[in-house]
């Protein structure tokens, strides 16, 4: 009897700990760049206001990405953007779900650099794909800067590009991902 | 039941719960509960502030310009003498600015009647989802134009006020699905001088314009005014336009077919002398080109 009390307690405080070790933020900033050399303008888009959960005891992290919180600096991009590339009416989220492969290399309680490779399904404009690449989180006070660049073909999330524009925006798009996490009481 | 079970029934939904919380880990985004839902503004229901010749419910954005020339040929019935009308074009160029996204003004000059134009729009509601939305646009325009044609008589006493006038409109728009948006607009023109005595210096109308989206970048619109007083005993009719809107990157093509030769609301409410069913209908086509006059810097920062 003693031992499923011992169990018990065990088992509560570790789920207790398990909460403890979540990080987040609500106003993550996530870019995207799709510019080429023969681009007339910028294409560029950055939004402030992603969602990031991270479970350092897990590795497990998190992104979630309104598409209509995407600003650009011209408002008929913008529109394009939203009209006819990612269809956010039709598709209003970006999610990443993954893991942090080599979570046992950080010491999340001890500030530092560490680079950290991270893997997960993204899924934009309605499809899931694969997706791996490097990271680096950096800790310090009880916070974790993480921050990562990766390219997503956009013929692989289905986002058309007309012929017409076609040499005018890049085939891949170079994500970037910074985000600032605060402990999750 | 003993004790003993007791207790292991009692450990075994501890376990259970704290698994029960373990098992939500598997979608970390729900530890920060539901986000409220926040009022959002329903954009980009007509690719263009102009439905065809109407105003539609649509807006500038905020800093940027919209320079627009618009064309009407001849009447389709003149035949292949005149190309079906091609040979002759009736043309207005404007410009239009967005000043916030729920105000705009612009002028314009047409050839038709050598006649200027400016407009104020306004919308004091728009369309929304989430808490304290509303259904509609409510957008509200008053405009004004100048005849530029030389005095029809300069024998006789003339005013400068005789040469303007007046429209004011109201419009009441929804964008029902993505594919589809319907507005109605009640409008009043005043001309300050009218030919004759029996012509009345104010029309009453009625728009109906819509937007039927084909595809990604392609919309067929239409846009009508129906003159309920004011209207003259022969010779003019309510204005009909019925197009495709294309959009190519930077630039919207309007190209559509209608009765009407003027550009602004004077002309083609109270002016239209084309009839539909007799094939006076003039091709036509506007061309927008939107500049970013002021970039926005909030994604900067």
């Amino acid at each position: 009897m003693k031992n499923y009390f011992v169990l018990a307690a065990a088992a509560m405080l570790f789920s207790f700990s398990a909460t403890a070790q979540k990080y987040f933020t609500k106003t993550g900033k996530i870019s995207f760049d799709a510019t080429t050399s023969s681009s007339p303008e910028k294409i560029e888009g950055v939004n402030k206001t992603s969602t990031c959960v991270l479970d350092t005891k897990s590795g497990a992290i998190q992104f979630a990405v309104l598409m209509k919180g995407f600003l650009f600096e011209r408002a008929l991009m913008e529109e394009h953007f939203n009209e006819n590339y990612v269809e956010s009416n039709k598709f209003p989220k970006a999610e990443f779900k993954g893991a942090i492969s080599n979570n046992d290399a950080v010491n999340y309680s001890k500030d530092g650099t560490y680079a950290v490779t991270v893997k997960g399904k993204l899924t934009m404009h309605g499809v899931t794909k694969d997706v791996e690449t490097p990271g680096k989180l950096v800790v310090q006070g009880g916070k974790i800067q993480a921050t990562a660049t990766f390219n997503a073909l956009l013929a692989d999330y289905s986002v058309s590009i007309p012929g017409l524009v076609a040499d005018k925006v890049a085939k891949t798009a170079k994500i970037g991902v910074d985000c600032s996490l605060e402990l999750l009481k | 039941m003993n004790k003993r079970t007791i207790n292991f029934f009692l450990v075994l939904s501890f376990l259970v719960s704290t698994t029960g919380i373990r098992a939500q880990d598997d979608d970390l985004l729900k530890l920060l509960g539901e986000e409220k839902p926040k009022k959002e503004r329903i954009k980009y229901a007509f690719k263009s502030p102009r439905v065809i010749n109407s105003h539609s419910m649509e807006f500038l954005n905020p800093g940027t310009m919209d320079f627009r020339i618009l064309h009407r040929f001849g009447q389709v019935d003149q035949g292949y003498k005149n190309l079906f009308g091609l040979d002759q074009a009736s043309m207005r160029m404007g410009f239009d600015f967005g000043v916030m996204q729920n105000l705009m003004f612009g002028f314009g000059r047409s050839t038709y009647k050598k006649e200027l134009d400016a407009f104020l729009k306004y919308a004091p509601i728009r369309q929304s989802t989430g808490p304290w939305s509303s259904p509609v646009t409510v957008a509200f325009v008053s405009g004004i134009t100048m005849d530029g044609l030389p005095w029809a008589d300069p024998s006789r006493k003339n005013f400068f006020t005789s040469k303007l006038g007046y429209y004011f409109e109201a419009i009441i728009g929804r964008k029902f699905s993505e594919t589809f948006s319907l507005q109605v607009a009640p409008t009043m023109v005043h001309r300050n001088l009218v030919a004759t005595v029996a012509t009345p210096n104010n029309v009453y109308a009625l728009g109906v314009g819509g937007r039927l989206k084909l595809s990604q970048r392609v919309a067929f619109t239409w846009d009508y005014s129906h003159v309920f007083i004011g209207m003259p005993d022969s010779g003019y009719y309510h204005p009909l336009s019925v197009g495709f809107d294309i959009e190519t990157g930077g630039h919207v093509f309007q190209l559509h077919f209608s009765n009407s030769t003027g550009m602004n609301e004077r002309a083609f409410i109270t002016e239209t002398t084309g009839r539909w069913g007799k094939a006076e209908v003039r091709f036509g086509f506007n061309l927008s080109r939107v500049f970013q006059i002021k970039k926005n810097k909030k994604h900067k920062e």
